[in-house]
């Protein structure tokens, strides 16, 4: 009998000494570490970085943000994607300028919401009944409400005069901005409905294994199509903070901004394969890539080096997740 | 002929489970060589090391008197002038004919194709072979059969010397077999080996010189077709080495309710099942891997909406649209593929085991984490799980303790009928045997099984009553007393029916033999 070569070949992770059990461990608090480490380089280095009016500019800066990551992070760990993001937060604020002298602020911020959840849940149809892969029916879609939003304004800023639109955009509780506020509470409830209800397991049954949830008796399309609404709700509710800081509406206010969103969701760690994740990871995403920009004011650095920066940390950060996933 | 090919003492194991050991095979030059065995036999892992998919664990490949070793299907072609011809379709379905057939083999210059020569070449192959394909017609628009032509003219474009098929012939109709039969043939006198691996015996005594059987990895003998019956092949593929110990039969009263009971059930490859399960029986379904055991399944659970049919549970006729419909009128699904149709593999055992039932866990939506926590616990017990917490991730555990997670999903709150597909895939012995447990007791407990299993000597060994099915049909039902392997065997591959009939493709009726 002769020898036969049985070659298992040694990836280069093994050659490192690194394990999948190792590698997922970091997955699981590269953002933790990442965040803490440059929080404490910036307080090091920059004097006025450590400051209350810093920080808390730091954060009302993340707020609009920061909500609709939160959005995006649920439709993430229903197994989907939803890059209309950016043109729901555009036409929301658009809907809610232009209803305001008619419905009051109050009324029309309200409809600029319900504007949102309604095109989040369009997204869900598509994906879910319609089948198309969420990543192109949700370009699609936000090619057909981004130009929405320019039929309605005609390429025109929409100015709204009324103070009482700025309050929920201008004013602050305990020094804190409004819409940090609402990026708390809007993270505490999604954190609540992911983690504690029913639902919140559905959705992470279904985007871990599709077929098996389904095969439990889960209704699969309707908890996507929930999890769209939510990002469209999440979208919309950014997209007013925004429209009633500036007392604007602007069509294409939103235009690109969905790929820092996913950015951010996906530095926190949540997987873009689905099933896993959580919202206080996306807020560390938004907040350390707030963080970045913030750093680079401070200390003086010229600011055409964040891009390069930012893509690595994606990079590294995707790289973990897949890497983690593969069998020693 | 000559001796062309020796996979010599070929052994080959996947993660514990023998596929083969010690097999020797010799292929000559201008001969076909016919490959018979059950479902799991090695049949097809053989096959895949000669053309170079996975390398053997022990043994070795000898070509005209010298060893070689392929590290890969391109290294057998290139190397050995081997090639595959296996049960998926290999072609691009997006490119032509002439594209497909040619791939890899283009000619040209600095890059650049030159099809009129491919032209010239591809109807000189049509000429020679008597296929009508057009060379232009996009691959993915054919029928299958047209495919596999495909494939074939690719083998001879690379001029193989030795063609491995790997049951071809499953998804062509009598008259297109036929038609590939005379290709094969016309293969042989060229001069070229053909391993000829399928589930049909008298396809293969038609065709082939030489026939080897496989069981449970092991070769059984290789000899003339000329000598063999398609009974004495499943007389040679029948009769396993291992053997396992089954709990005690408890044959339900014949007075015992019926709970579940399908009439006349039509879906893609089944074709009007009817059955009916009592309290406490444990039903074998039993029958070749495509003969649609698994689609039963999927009918009855509601995965695809099934075409016609009605089923019945406890007597009251339920209508069945989607797996809720069937988990709320009492029945469970273990599915075939734990990996694919049945758990969170990165989540926890807790979030699987309690998915089923989240919401008798919850108050006003919440989860309570006690509660849920307790009853996994307790359950997870019932069935023993062997691992270190309820937290642990499904992807760290053992097959077999995955396999019993899978259970311990529908146990919760137990089920009048539970289907269970495949319900010991690659688990071991030891996890296999209190699987078994597992199930006699559910069924004692007066639980309806419906049993489906590649594996014949769970079936005999575990169930009252064993259905067999043979191309979407229910062709034979045996008591489980007084069944066995053979008769079963002879029922799933016709081999009857074969000895009996002349023409090809007679209907298979229902034999009943019990």
């Amino acid at each position: 009998m002769n020898t036969v070569d049985v070659t298992s070949a040694s990836k280069w992770w093994q050659v490192l000494g690194l394990r999948r059990a190792r590698l997922s461990l970091a997955r699981e608090y590269a953002i933790v570490i990442t965040f803490v480490a440059l929080f404490a380089t910036l307080s090091l280095t920059s004097a006025p970085f450590l400051s209350k009016t810093n920080l808390l500019n730091v954060l009302d800066q993340s707020c609009a943000f920061g909500i609709i990551a939160a959005g995006e992070t649920v439709v993430f760990i229903s197994g989907g994607f939803d890059l209309s993001v950016g043109a729901v937060f555009g036409l929301a604020g658009v809907v809610a300028a232009m209803l305001e002298p008619h419905l009051g602020p109050a009324a029309a911020l309200a409809v600029g919401l319900l504007t949102g959840l309604g095109a989040g849940i369009t997204n869900g149809f598509l994906v879910t009944i319609g089948r198309i892969n969420s990543f192109m029916a949700t370009i699609g879609s936000g090619f057909v409400l981004g130009g929405f939003a320019l039929v309605l304004t005609k390429g025109y800023l929409i100015t709204v005069t009324s103070p009482s639109y700025a309050i929920l955009g201008r004013n602050r509780l305990f020094s804190v901005s409004y819409g940090t506020w609402s990026w708390l509470v809007f993270s505490v409830l999604l954190t609540v409905l992911l983690k504690a209800t029913v639902f919140g397991r559905y959705v992470f049954a279904a985007g871990g294994n599709e077929l098996a949830a389904r095969l439990s008796g889960l209704r699969v399309n309707l908890i996507r199509t929930a999890a769209f609404g939510i990002s469209g709700l999440a979208a919309a509710f950014g997209g007013i903070i925004l429209s009633s800081r500036v007392q604007t509406g602007q069509a294409d206010s939103g235009t690109g901004i969905e790929l820092t969103i996913i950015a951010a969701v996906v530095i926190g760690g949540t997987s873009i394969f689905g099933g896993e994740g959580a919202i206080w990871r996306t807020v560390l995403g938004v907040l350390l890539l707030t963080l970045i920009g913030n750093g680079f004011n401070l200390l003086n650095v010229n600011p055409i080096y964040q891009q390069i920066i930012q893509g690595l940390i994606i990079l590294f950060a995707v790289g973990l997740d897949a890497w983690s996933r593969m069998t020693s | 002929m000559t001796d062309f090919l020796v996979a010599r003492g070929i052994t080959k194991n996947f993660g514990g489970v023998q596929a083969l050991r010690d097999v020797t095979v010799t292929l000559t030059r201008g001969a076909i060589h016919g490959l018979v065995g059950e479902n799991g036999a090695g049949k097809s892992t053989l096959g895949k090391i000669i053309a170079g998919f996975f390398p053997p664990d022990g043994g070795a490949i000898v070509i005209d008197g010298q060893e070689v070793r392929f590290r890969s299907t391109r290294d057998a072609l290139l190397q050995g002038r081997i090639t595959i011809v296996g049960q998926e379709r290999a072609v691009i379905p997006q490119l032509s004919v002439l594209e497909n057939v040619f791939l890899g083999r283009e000619e040209g210059a600095a890059g650049m194709l030159r099809s009129g020569s491919l032209s010239a070449r591809y109807t000189e192959l049509i000429t020679r072979t008597g296929f009508s394909l057009p060379a232009d017609a996009r691959v993915g628009g054919l029928r299958v059969s047209e495919q596999l032509q495909v494939e074939i003219l690719r083998a001879l474009v690379r001029d193989a010397r030795l063609i491995i098929m790997d049951e071809v012939t499953a998804a062509l109709t009598a008259d297109e077999a036929s038609r590939l039969f005379d290709v094969v043939r016309s293969l042989k006198e060229e001069g070229r080996a053909v391993l000829y691996i399928t589930h049909f015996l008298e396809e293969v005594i038609a065709l082939s010189d030489v026939i080897t059987v496989l069981r449970d990895g092991s070769l059984v003998r290789t000899g003339p077709a000329s000598a063999e019956t398609p009974r004495s092949l499943v007389a040679s593929m029948v009769g396993r080495t291992i053997e396992l110990s089954f709990p005690q039969k408890h044959v339900p009263p014949t007075e015992a309710p019926i709970l579940l009971s399908v009439r006349g059930l039509h879906q893609k490859n089944v074709n009007d099942v009817s059955f009916d399960v009592r309290a406490g029986e444990i039903v074998g379904l039993a029958g070749l891997i495509g003969s649609g055991r698994s689609e039963v399944a999927s009918a009855v659970f509601g995965v695809d909406r099934r075409l016609a049919g009605t089923v019945t549970v406890e007597g009251r006729e339920v209508e069945i649209r989607r797996p809720r419909d069937a988990i709320n009128a009492g029945i469970a699904l273990l599915p075939e593929s734990r990996k694919e149709q049945g758990l969170l593999m990165r989540q926890s055992i807790t979030q699987n085991v309690s998915l089923v039932h989240l919401r008798e866990f919850a108050a006003a939506t919440f989860v309570r984490p006690k509660q849920e926590r307790a009853a996994v616990e307790r359950i997870i017990a019932t069935v023993d799980v062997r691992a270190p917490g309820v937290n642990t991730t499904v992807e760290d555990l053992s097959g077999g303790n995955q396999q019993k997670v899978l259970f311990a999903k529908w146990l919760f709150r137990p089920p009048r009928v539970l289907i269970a597909d495949e319900p010991t895939r690659g688990v071991d012995v030891g996890a296999k045997h209190a699987i078994y447990e597992l199930i006699a007791r559910l069924a004692e407990e007066g639980m309806g099984v419906l049993l489906i299993s590649s594996e014949l000597e769970e079936v005999l060994g575990l169930a009252h009553r064993i259905l067999v099915m043979r191309l979407g049909r229910i062709v034979a039902e045996f008591d489980g007393e007084t069944a066995t392997d053979d008769l079963v065997m002879r029922a799933a591959f016709a081999a009857d029916q074969y000895d009996a009939r002349h023409d090809g493709d007679a209907p298979v009726g229902a034999a009943s033999i019990s």
